[in-house]
């Protein structure tokens, strides 16, 4: 059972979306679990092909309980068979995920009319006991098998338990104030040129093509992380873990109370469109509830963008074991002076609150100066 | 099509986006994004979903036209050169 933050305790298991015999690859989803931040897919990191499951569905397990055994097809001397989804919140070491397994020597023997029927059908052969010579599967075995292939499985309804997740909200804040050391800056960043791109970007697009602020803001963080690795990690018992990847988590509200904030991955090289398409895609299944658990878990940083609901600046508290919150506030026209004069001008404030335990606000202050240095040239980012 | 089924496809439009949405208690003068609340995000998929399904193009510039659920109607009866 994956942790999903450093609050969650538990999860439920819904389905399995895979079966004993499938390969499955990395990034492949094969169960869905019930949290308290609602049904979330499980997507796994191992290649291989599935054993068996460990876990009956709508069983409650605690986090790091094994859930399937995946035998490893990656040749390594004596197979490896590991555990789905020990993926950790944090990069700590792995929980005890792998034990040994004498390699499978499994390959079917099939002949060549099943074969054919078993792809046009669509079948898998993996799963099939074959009644031939050294059992051989059959044509007349994957008919056999097709006809008592199971109706697909209705789809589990998802659900989103607010109280659940306000629960899940209550315990991981309390923690955060309990335990860092917050510090906040904010600096109100000049957005002319960022919103006249975007605009003069929109007009020649069709809606389902645009960018959102949000996007570029999204970018120009990521982007500026990369000089500022000391805001991007997790803070663990052994002191601050840079980040592998810079995987910015986005607080998105969910209708009728409660936010998760799922990351987009590598967010600071992905291209502003694709960072767009991620951030629509991400907004869709959070509120529908279908996320998945490694984009619960990776987050190296959390951006929230409150501005949209016309506050001007947002203060944050982390979210554990992270160390830095981004806040965008809305963007307001005011008086700004340029070349000695007051002018009006469009104006985001940008907050950081970050863990003094992983960085002084000296270091802050470059990273926001650095966010609104990037926000200057938004065709660049 | 209609006045009427352009409010109708406004109404399914905005139930997809805010599901919990009783189409008989709207104010179809308040905001949307307050009444209904609806982010950036939501407005983006609205627009996006109006101009797929009345097949026209409705340009940011435009958006503050889409404000109140009357002044969307009005904008759309236009748009579309509907009869009233």
């Amino acid at each position: 059972m994956p942790s999903l933050g450093a609050d969650m305790e538990a999860g439920t298991l819904v389905e399995w979306l895979k079966g004993p015999g499938d390969r499955v690859k990395r990034g492949d989803i094969v169960a869905v679990v019930e949290t308290q931040k609602g049904a979330i897919e499980v997507d796994i990191f191992e290649e291989g092909v599935i054993e068996r499951w460990l876990v009956e569905p709508g069983t409650t397990v605690p986090v790091g309980t094994p859930l399937a055994l995946i035998a490893s097809t990656q040749p390594a001397p004596g197979a490896k068979v590991s555990t789905v989804a020990a993926v950790p919140a944090a990069p700590t070491p792995m929980a005890p995920s792998s034990v040994e397994q004498p390699p499978r020597a499994r390959r079917a023997r099939v002949s060549p009319a099943a074969r054919r029927l078993a792809a046009e059908r669509g079948a898998s052969l993996d799963r099939l006991t074959g009644s031939g010579p050294e059992g051989a599967i059959l044509y007349s075995d994957v008919e056999r098998a097709a006809a008592a292939e199971p109706v697909p499985r209705p789809t589990v309804p998802r659900r989103l338990d607010l109280a659940e997740m306000r629960r899940a909200i209550a315990a991981a804040m309390a923690r955060s104030k309990r335990e860092i050391p917050h510090y906040y800056l904010c600096t109100a960043i000049e957005l002319t040129r960022g919103l006249a791109w975007l605009e003069g970007t929109n007009a020649t697009r069709p809606p389902a093509q645009r960018l959102l602020l949000a996007a570029l803001l999204l970018k120009a963080v990521a982007r500026a992380l990369g000089e500022a690795p000391e805001f991007n990690g997790f803070f663990t018992a052994h002191g601050f873990q840079p980040g592998a990847g810079i995987h910015v988590g986005t607080a998105i509200a969910i209708r009728g109370g409660g936010l998760v904030a799922p990351a987009i991955r590598d967010a600071d090289k992905l291209s502003l469109d694709d960072l767009m398409a991620q951030l629509r895609d991400l907004v869709a299944r959070a509120r529908s509830g279908a996320l998945r658990s490694s984009e619960m878990s990776d987050p190296t940083i959390t951006v929230t963008n409150l501005g949209e609901r016309s506050v001007e600046t947002v203060f944050g508290v982390i979210y554990p074991p992270q160390v830095a919150l981004i806040g965008f506030g809305m963007p307001v026209e005011r008086p700004w002076t340029a070349g000695g004069q007051v002018v009006a001008r469009r104006v985001i404030s940008a907050t950081l609150a970050a863990d003094h335990r992983a960085s002084d606000g000296h270091r802050g202050a470059l990273f926001l100066a650095d966010i609104d240095r990037r926000l200057q040239s938004p065709e660049k980012l | 099509m209609t006045c009427k089924d352009l409010t109708a496809a406004l109404i399914d439009e905005l139930g997809r986006i805010a599901p919990e949405t009783d189409a008989s208690r709207l104010d179809p003068n308040a905001e949307l994004r307050e009444e209904l609340d609806i982010d950036s995000m939501d407005f983006l998929n609205l627009v996006t979903a109006l101009s797929e399904r009345l097949k026209i193009d409705i340009p940011e510039t435009d958006y503050s036209k889409l404000a109140t659920f009357s002044h969307a109607v009005d904008y759309l009866v236009l748009r579309l050169g509907v009869a009233v």
